[in-house]
């Protein structure tokens, strides 16, 4: 037997402050090496941490929007370990006083994943191997760049359970607008822990860690990965060992660590450095006042304000950038009946397809602003292109970048409507498919739509499906 | 030559800074040889900042300028090699002064070079420093103590009017009580951190070493108030310390805690600190006893917090980024583990790898609850009786140390012997209150011996009072030792 899947994720959240956590450095990606450093974040002799009250604000911000309840102390506290990425031989953390706890999400099923905690501590630096293995270099730029580690209860069941967390995890971090959450850039970053319990005891299994994980992609496909190991490990009776694994997203697959590279006692204990300090009720409901609205409850709008199906108002509110994108499209029209429905339609439909197949993380990178959706919508409204080639036109707008108007211009893709044209054509269509016809004629009504389709076929597309319909029965004597 | 004398000649333009640093200078030419006080001096440098200081304004009403101050070797001054007196800082030259130093600067005084100590603090008699030993100038055969031996020795034997030492558990009180000067251990949180070097951060503090209170004060006073870089510096109103030199204590309360006399005190410092109390009851002062009851629990709960600690501020010495690298055997690729370890075998003395491999040890996994853990509850219960005591008393006497100066070599070889000679001074250090060190008689042989002062938190004044007006009533402090 397979066991049962118990997963549990730490997501790393760099936060997008101006400033570093402990000191006035820039936090800005992509500069040169070594250029955004102070005596602070080098870990100079004699230099001293302060706490960037920005970083503290963001922390109980995002704490309060997965459901946190805020601890009433910041207490910070050292992990110790020596890597030339790490200047002061310790990170600068939180540990048994983070500083929310006891938070969740719902997925779109109703399951609900506990946040066991979320707390703040300094990103380190980076390092860069020299290809001949001449030399490793320090860049030293990311250290001490603010981060809010996310940290789930073992809640997640299946790999599928895994993704939608995360998506729905992103979702709500995109909306309280702390970071870029940009995986490429590593400002959102993931590690998986995963075991194999049995029914009785879901949480019997030895617990695997698996790092390295750069998109959410490489998230499923590595816990499927390892899903499979273990199951296999465990039908061949083999013990499976508590360890870290690194996901090769090359190979596919999972490497486990020598184990000096992360058997770490990180000897924690309060940084005497930074002084403790209260959070007052006052505070909390300061930041608590000044959330924005949330996915779930944006959805709740949506369904009920635009008349959406709850499916489609979640779908659109999953994302920031997707809801803000659909509301811009309202702002353009009226705000109920066919078009916000239309307008969902396509956004959940081809818009979300092309997206996935390009691999995109949001809806603005697809090139196709709101005002081209709405222009397209209303070429199909006007009756001047048809459903069926309003799609090609949507991808000659990805493939172009040019709106829906230019590109029916351009092509001279105009829906026909013209019913001397539409009637010759159809008088072929029935001309060479008698037995529908007759069928029609004799009350069957499913086959005017093969008929429509024959005609549809012939005229390359162009016919308006409506015109067509209406020619069809004038010329088989039954008006619609 | 004090602060204050220095600063009337200057004020009735009887001598110049230029003129003063020559003074000094020959005044080092023939002492150092014999002590070696100094981390680092640069006669030509010294001179430099006294002409500067010249072209440009005059004295003003700042107490400190043109006074050469010296500076323990782990505060940080910018561009001067600061190196805690240990190998593996080798080199190392901060691009910034500590706030203290800036503050010295602003104020006029000269930065007279870098004092020997300890290597980063370790140790009690100035003799665990990659320079070699300072020595006591009332007696080469005697250590000056330590951390801060290099800054006392000076101030001693007149090389300089003031310097800046460091306390951990003592380490400017110490020395003080060994070479017959003055020393403060501000409140914790008087005196920035920033840039003083870490040993144990929540212990560390900032301490000025001078020859009379008054100039402890003054040089307190140019040093001390919050500072925003410094998150556990205190932002408490501070007053004018100079306004607290009143010469009599009539009505001042003065605890005597019977554990601090009790076995291990040599007789000569119990009958000097008995005759010192009688001569502050004299001024006016109510002496009675008082009872600090976990003082014996605060030699070990120290070495268990501040080596914990010190594991952990020492890590950034690991050969990456400053200091001294090992280089790799037979020009080869070392890797990452082996740069780590050989820098730092290297580069610490055996002191520092002793309470390095301590504070890793309490730290650990399996052993955080049985001495990290439980220490942290002993000190609260160390700083409670301190708390209790001064509902009773304004301040507490005590010998600053159980013994004078001792021989060089005599304990270096017995760490636990060492490390009782601060038995004194570590509670005051755990509980963060102040406390001052000052000169209250001599032992047969003629080494000096300290008198402490304890006072509660943000109390330095009720210390420098009742120091001044015991020093004035003395002439401990007008001794001086011969070459």
């Amino acid at each position: 037997m397979s066991g049962v899947t118990v997963i549990g994720l730490e997501v790393h959240l760099q936060l997008n402050t101006a400033s570093k956590i402990f000191c006035g450095c820039s936090t800005r990606f992509g500069a040169s090496p070594n250029s955004q450093v102070c005596p602070v974040c080098l870990g100079l002799p004699g230099v001293l941490p302060v706490l960037n009250r920005q970083v503290f604000l963001h922390g109980i911000r995002v704490a309060l929007g997965l459901g946190c309840r805020i601890q009433s102390r910041v207490v910070f506290h050292r992990k110790n370990y020596f890597y030339p990425d790490l200047p002061k031989g310790y990170q600068i953390s939180q540990y048994d006083l983070p500083l929310g706890m006891h938070g969740g999400l719902e997925l779109a099923g109703g399951k609900k994943i506990r946040i066991l905690r979320v707390h703040m501590e300094e990103d380190a630096g980076k390092l860069i191997h020299k290809p001949d293995g001449g030399a490793s270099l320090v860049d030293l730029n990311r250290a001490g760049v603010p981060l809010l580690e996310i940290v789930s209860e073992p809640d997640l069941e299946s790999v599928e359970q895994a993704y939608e967390y995360l998506k729905t995890l992103k979702g709500i971090l995109e909306y309280l607008d702390v970071s870029d959450c940009d995986m490429e850039k590593g400002s959102l970053r993931c590690d998986a822990n995963i075991s194999l319990g049995t029914e009785s005891d879901r949480l019997s299994g030895t617990k695997v860690e698996i790092k390295n994980l750069n998109s959410f992609r490489a998230v499923a496909r590595a816990l499927a990965y390892e899903i499979e190991r273990q199951g296999k490990m465990r039908a061949e009776g083999e013990k499976i060992q508590q360890e870290t694994r690194l996901w090769d997203d090359a190979k596919g697959i999972t490497v486990g660590m020598r184990s000096k590279e992360y058997a770490h006692d990180y000897r924690y204990f309060p940084e005497p450095d930074l002084v403790p300090f209260s959070v007052s009720a006052e505070q909390v409901e300061e930041v608590r006042g000044a959330l924005p609205e949330l996915p779930r409850a944006r959805a709740h709008r949506f369904a009920q304000g635009y008349g959406l199906p709850a499916a489609d108002a979640a779908g659109l509110t999953a994302s920031r950038a997707t809801a803000d994108y659909y509301e811009a499209c309202l702002r353009k029209k009226s705000v109920s009946g066919p078009f916000a429905k239309s307008a969902a339609n396509w956004m959940l439909g081809d818009l979300a397809r092309e997206m996935n197949d390009r691999h995109l993380d949001g809806i603005n990178e697809l090139g196709f602003p709101p005002e081209h959706l709405v222009n397209l919508i209303e070429l199909i409204d006007s009756g001047k292109i048809s459903g069926k080639m309003a799609k090609d036109v949507f991808m000659e707008c990805l493939a172009s970048k040019q709106s829906p108007s230019e590109v029916v211009k351009v092509k001279g893709w105009v829906q026909v409507t013209d019913r001397a044209a539409i009637l010759a054509a159809a008088e072929e269509v029935v001309r060479e498919h008698p037995q529908p016809a007759q069928d029609f004629r004799g009350g069957k009504d499913q086959a005017l739509m093969f008929l429509v389709g024959q005609l549809m076929r012939r005229m390359k597309g162009a016919a308006s499906p409506a015109v067509s319909q209406e020619v069809l029965r004038e010329l088989l004597g039954k008006k619609g | 030559m004090t602060i204050l004398e220095l600063q009337s000649l200057y004020r009735q333009g009887k001598t110049t800074p230029s003129k003063e640093a020559e003074n000094f200078l020959r005044r080092i030419e023939s002492w150092e040889p014999q002590l070696h006080a100094f981390a680092w001096f640069d006669p030509e440098a010294f001179k430099r900042q006294a002409r500067a200081l010249e072209q440009g304004s005059g004295p003003g009403d700042s107490p400190l300028w043109g006074v050469p101050v010296l500076i323990k070797d782990n505060i940080c001054v910018e561009g001067v090699p600061t190196t805690c007196a240990s190998k593996i800082l080798a080199g190392f030259r901060p691009p910034y002064n500590a706030t203290a130093v800036e503050r010295l600067k602003k104020a006029g005084a000269l930065v007279l070079g870098m004092a020997n100590m300890d290597e980063f603090a370790f140790g009690s008699s100035c003799e665990h420093s990659c320079y070699g030993p300072t020595r006591n100038p009332w007696d080469r055969q005697r250590v000056p103590g330590g951390s801060s031996g290099g800054s006392a020795a000076a101030v001693a034997a007149g090389m300089t009017p003031a310097a800046l030492g460091s306390e951990t558990g003592g380490s400017v009180r110490q020395p003080a009580s060994f070479c017959g000067v003055v020393g403060l251990k501000p409140t914790y949180g008087r005196i920035s951190r920033y840039g003083l070097i870490a040993f144990a951060s929540s212990l560390d503090q900032i301490g000025p070493v001078t020859r009379t209170v008054a100039d402890n004060a003054a040089l307190f006073q140019a040093i001390a108030g919050f500072d925003p870089r410094d998150s556990t510096s205190a932002n408490v109103p501070m007053p004018d310390f100079s306004k607290a030199l009143q010469p009599a204590l009539k009505g001042t309360r003065l605890g005597v805690p019977r554990e601090y006399f009790g076995e291990g005190v040599d007789p000569e410092v119990k009958a000097a600190l008995e005759k010192a109390i009688e001569e502050l009851k004299r001024l006016g002062a109510a002496v009675s006893e008082v009872s600090l009851p976990h003082t014996d629990y605060a030699v070990p709960t120290y070495y268990i917090v501040a080596t914990a600690e010190a594991s952990s501020n020492l890590a950034r010495f690991d050969g990456v980024r400053f200091g001294h690298r090992a280089k790799s055997t037979a020009g080869g690729v070392f890797s990452l583990q082996e740069m780590f370890t050989r820098s730092r075998e290297e580069g610490f003395g055996a002191e520092a790898k002793r309470r390095i491999t301590l504070g890793t040890f309490v730290l650990s996994s399996g052993y955080y609850d049985a001495y990290y853990a439980r220490a942290l509850k002993v000190r609260t219960l160390i700083k409670q009786d301190f708390d209790r005591v001064f509902e009773k008393v304004d301040g507490l006497v005590t010998p600053t140390a159980p013994t004078a100066a001792f021989r060089l070599g005599e304990k270096v070889e017995d760490p636990l012997t060492m490390y009782l000679s601060d038995i004194f001074t570590i509670p005051v250090n755990l509980a963060g209150v102040p406390g001052l060190s000052l000169p209250c008689g001599f032992t047969k042989a003629g080494l000096p011996v300290g008198m402490q002062l304890i006072a509660k938190p943000f109390s330095e004044e009720t210390l420098f009072r009742i120091g001044h007006a015991y020093e004035q009533a003395t002439e401990w402090h007008r001794k001086e030792p011969t070459l």
